[in-house]
């Protein structure tokens, strides 16, 4: 990969858990294992703020369209909802176990998230619908709660189907719920081996990418949860992200840190391209020097940026050979 | 009330334990073929019978055990024996029969009861039926690929998959067996047979369809070794032979003289076993049992005492004796070169078998290595050192030289060196030629087929500092090469300030790889050309590429030296297993990662059948053979890139048709769930620019 020299964010003190870019993609929210949250400007790295107030690790984050109102979950089981500009926690739900992914409904209206199966509390999934006319004013008791059976979910994502939502779990396997009706409308069991780390939607959301430690990342059709592609490695996967306005896709992993001193080599901690129809790897991005825990794309694909366990955002601005490069001549599929 | 026992038949049971009634005929064996002689002779004869008798088959018996029927006055030429038991008479068929019992008798013995039966059997020929023929495998099969490639075996996880190398292209998996093995899989020397290990024994395959050849019973096997020319094979268990108990059903070829030993030794077309060896205690160097190169001998190391040599494959020990050595530390059989073969093949007086030992100093002795030609038991050539610590014999694989490589202590004992003793075996005498070193030899590798050898050396640090594990310790790789018109080894270089392990020839000769194997840090392979200036009439040797391989265990050259594989085995470490081909010049064919990937080996090839003049005219007219190849490796790769590209179109045309189809039900679905009211706003953005201005920092 030709790449401009990466921008280095140097903001957390732990390993960071997502980092997601705003819809104008000027921005970027990375939380990490420090209790904190860090704004960024993107095209040069600056940081904006901080938002304080988590007292464990904060596990996800979300913001909505126009960048007015940030979620975030964390181990300290507080769900808060943030005034991005002025860095205010506005309100805090308090649930009895920590929240794992958080995230907008497409009208920004609601909220979806996932907590985590614990001291005999199932892993549960709640939507929550945010007053934005006065947001210190919420209602404390979610919309809709539901406790899905079988395997905990690990991440989950709103579709573009209205009261739908898709959901990763711990045994490999995908589903969609309806929240409205607490029912689940369809489900893969097969679709992984072992536990899915990170599922993210095309920007139509007519399909989406899922990582896991399997070692393999794919892509589903929402709307039947079939396998399109797979994209098989050589080591753990902790997040995948679609590369919006190219045929790529990008995965990011490694080696688990424990495994990992054992032997003598850096342990597969690159940013992975693969073009996505063809399903082959194209090329490589180094420079963490743990593995790679969250990776996110500008939403109108001219940068990305990962988090990796060993504390570091590294954001990649593309360069213009990044996208006149043919890999596969004039063979290629139609864009989005 | 009636007893059930009454009515349970046990017949069943009766004819399982029934015992053969004892024929009394059984302990008396006719001796027949004896001299005619008058009655009064009969004394002299049962004399010396009872002499041949007790010294040949170890039976006393007395006069008035033989009956001698008379006719007209004179003998028939036969005499009634009668013995203690049924065994006895065993003994004495095995020992005495046909051998002879004066210049003109020979003995000739039955038993009585078999002459019974001989007398009963029926008049009229039945005609034996033939079983129908099954026609075999054809077991080289896999050398008819008509574009000669060759195979080579993966073992990964419990898949076994047997794969065929291609020139340029990933390889072309022929077969995959599922559960194949119970540890590990060996071809034998020529490729012919897969060898898989299991708890009840061995299983050879082969074939075009990798079918089962044959079976070997021996329990709990776990390592196993072909002989040369591959007709016979030795199998070896931890666990001593036991007999299955008595009427159990579970085939064993073992007998009650076989228990304890836990070495066997198989005959591979007929599936038989031929012998069974106790091992001896202590550490067991494997091979255990070493063939002779022409596959005729076996030999059997008593340490400190003797070799025992038995012939193959009749497994008699051969002459009867064993070679007394005292202090014999270790042996070893020239190999079967191909001049040899040659020499075989076209009828000429083909070579001894030789085998060379050494034996440590013992108070006023010196040490000593001795070369002997077997079975003559001539010493052909012996060799006195001093100061020897301990020694290792490297046989040049043609059979062509023997390196001792004699590690000896200074006089005080605070440092070792060594001295590399090099018999010549084709010249007359056997003439033996020292190099001296300073150092410590960690490697020796003679080139196959060749005049030269590469050793590896270190400083002595055995008695310094002790190192920490991981840190390399640098050592010196030199070449040397025959000198023919001195007769002796000159240095041709040596390469300073290497961190190399180990040195793997090229099956054919010139190249070779330079390797570092059980390193945390260091992966590289060096691929070194000994004739680098060949073409400019200059002796150079210089490094023609450098690959890398992480945490490579095993290297190996497939079968024709144009390709190099790598591999790193689950059964030493687990980190990033898998293998990796390459080409001659360091050039990638295929390399990957897999998980439990255990064990990778290229199939062996026969020798060629292809005489000396015919392979000179391929090396004389090489450039219109490669042409034809090179020709066929362009179509090959314009073909997989048009097979590419049709399968990329169908990929594309695919997506595409998919995308499409995605686009409809979206915008289907924004259309239902379209309420009537708008919410999407228009915001209008205006972007000023109030000023712009450009620094230069300095």
């Amino acid at each position: 990969m030709d790449l401009q020299r990466p921008i280095l964010l140097q903001g957390h003190e732990r390993s960071l858990t997502q980092i997601i870019y705003n819809k104008d993609g000027d921005l970027i929210f990375s939380v990490s294992k420090d209790h904190r949250i860090n704004v960024w400007y993107s095209h040069n790295g600056e940081r904006l703020g901080t938002y304080e107030g988590h007292k464990g690790t904060v596990w996800t984050v979300s913001v909505d369209k126009k960048s007015e109102f940030l979620v975030s979950g964390s181990a300290d089981n507080a769900l808060k909802l943030w005034s991005v500009k002025t860095g205010a926690c506005l309100y805090t739900w308090e649930f009895p176990t920590a929240i794992k992914r958080v995230q907008w409904s497409n009208d920004d209206s609601k909220i979806l998230a996932v907590t985590e199966e614990r001291m005999g509390y199932k892993g549960a999934l709640r939507i929550i619908e945010i007053n934005k006319e006065q947001p210190t004013q919420q209602a404390a008791e979610p919309k809709h709660f539901f406790e899905p059976a079988g395997s905990k979910v690990t991440v989950a994502a709103f579709t573009a189907i209205p009261n739908e939502i898709v959901t990763a779990h711990e045994s490999g396997k995908i589903a969609k719920f309806n929240y409205e009706e607490k029912k689940q409308i369809g489900e893969n069991e097969e679709a992984h081996q072992d536990s899915i780390m990170d599922l993210q939607l095309s920007p139509d959301q007519s399909y989406f990418i899922t990582s896991s430690k399997d070692k393999i990342s794919r892509l589903f059709d929402t709307k039947t949860l079939d396998v399109i592609k797979t994209f098989s490695t050589d080591s753990p996967l902790n997040s995948a992200s679609i590369a919006p306005g190219s045929h790529y896709i990008i995965l990011g992993g490694g080696q688990e840190a424990m495994n990992v001193t054992t032997s003598g080599r850096s342990g597969n901690f690159e940013c992975r391209f693969w073009h996505k129809v063809f399903a082959e790897e194209v090329g490589r991005v180094k420079g963490h020097f743990g593995p790679i825990n969250t990776i996110a794309v500008h939403p109108q694909g001219k940068a990305f940026a990962s988090g990796g366990e060993d504390g570091y955002v590294r954001v990649h601005w593309f360069d213009d050979s990044y996208f006149r490069t043919k890999v596969y001549g004039e063979l290629e599929p139609v864009l989005d | 009330m009636e007893n059930p026992a009454d009515t349970t038949d046990y017949t069943d049971i009766y004819a399982k334990h029934s015992i053969e009634p004892i024929n009394p005929l059984d302990s008396i064996v006719v001796l027949d073929g004896m001299p005619i002689i008058s009655p009064e002779k009969q004394s002299k004869l049962f004399k010396a019978l009872t002499k041949a008798i007790s010294a040949k088959a170890g039976i006393d018996v007395s006069d008035d055990q033989f009956y001698m029927p008379l006719n007209q006055g004179k003998s028939d030429g036969y005499i009634f024996l009668t013995l203690k038991s049924s065994n006895e008479a065993n003994t004495l068929i095995n020992k005495l029969d046909d051998s002879p019992f004066d210049s003109k008798h020979t003995f000739k013995i039955n038993k009585f009861s078999q002459i019974d039966a001989y007398l009963n059997a029926s008049d009229e020929y039945t005609e034996p039926t033939i079983p129908p023929h099954n026609p075999k495998d054809h077991l080289k099969s896999w050398l008819n690929d008509p574009r000669g490639r060759d195979q080579f075996l993966t073992h990964l996880a419990d898949d076994v998959q047997l794969n065929y190398n291609n020139r340029n292209n990933p390889p072309e998996t022929t077969h995959s067996k599922h559960n194949w093995t119970n540890s590990y899989v060996s071809f034998s020397p020529q490729g012919t047979y897969i060898g898989t290990l299991h708890r009840q024994g061995v299983i050879l395959y082969g074939g075009p369809n990798l079918s089962q050849v044959s079976r070997f019973a021996h329990p709990n096997v776990k390592l196993i070794d072909f002989s040369p020319k591959e007709n016979y094979f030795i199998t070896w268990s931890n666990e001593p032979i036991v007999l299955p108990p008595p009427g159990s059903s579970t085939l064993c070829p073992f007998s009650p003289e076989d228990q304890g030993n836990s070495l066997a030794v198989w005959d591979i077309k007929t599936g038989e076993l031929l012998r069974t060896f106790p091992t001896t205690p202590g550490k067991m160097p494997w091979p255990h049992l070493k063939w002779s190169g022409d596959e005729k001998f076996i030999g059997r190391l008593v340490p400190g005492q003797q070799i025992s040599i038995y012939s193959i494959p009749d497994m008699n020990l051969v002459d009867k004796k064993s070679l007394k050595i005292p202090g014999v530390v270790d042996f070893d059989w020239c190999p079967w070169g191909d001049k040899d073969a040659q020499n075989a093949h076209s009828g000429k007086g083909v070579r001894e078998n030789m085998l060379a030992y050494w034996t440590p100093e013992v108070e006023n002795q010196p040490a000593r290595v001795t070369l002997m030609a077997f079975p003559s038991r001539q010493i052909l050539r012996s060799k006195n050192l001093f100061n020897v610590s301990s020694a290792k014999l490297n046989w040049h694989n043609q059979g062509d030289f023997l390196c001792v490589q004699v590690n000896r202590h200074t006089k005080t004992k605070k440092s070792m060196f060594c001295n590399l003793e090099i018999f010549r075996l084709r010249e007359k005498d056997y003439p033996v030629e020292v190099v001296e070193l300073k150092d410590i030899v960690t490697f020796f590798a003679w080139e196959p087929r060749g005049e030269r050898f590469t050793i590896i050396t270190q400083s002595d640090t055995s008695n310094s500092q002790q190192m920490a594990p991981g840190v390399l310790v640098k050592s010196c790789v030199s070449f040397y090469q025959l000198d023919k018109t001195k007769g002796d080894f000159k240095l041709l270089k040596t390469l300073d300030n290497k961190s190399v392990n180990t040195i793997h020839w090229n099956p054919r000769g010139r190249y070779l790889v330079l390797s570092t194997i059980g390193s945390q840090s260091k992966f590289d392979l060096e691929l070194w050309d000994v004739d680098y200036g060949m073409d400019e009439k200059k002796e150079d040797i210089a490094q023609i590429a450098q690959v890398e391989f992480y945490g490579v265990t095993d290297i190996e050259w497939d079968p024709s030296g144009r390709f190099l594989a790598a591999s790193a085995s689950f059964w030493r470490h687990q980190a990033e297993n898998g293998y990796a081909i390459w080409d001659l010049k360091g050039q990638e064919v295929v390399k990957t990662s897999i998980e439990k990937f255990k064990q990778f080996l290229w199939r062996p090839r026969p020798k060629t059948l292809l005489p000396k003049d015919e392979q000179k005219k391929i090396r004389k007219n090489l450039r219109d053979y490669s042409r034809t190849f090179e020709d066929e490796d362009a179509a090959e790769e314009s073909n997989v890139s048009a097979e590419l590209l049709t399968q990329r179109k169908m990929l594309v045309n695919k997506w595409n048709e998919w995308r499409k189809l995605c686009r409809e039900q979206l915008t289907q679905i924004a259309a239902e769930n379209a309420t009537g009211e708008d919410d999407t706003t228009v915001e209008e953005w205006v972007d000023e620019i109030i000023e712009e201005s450009e620094q230069v920092l300095p």
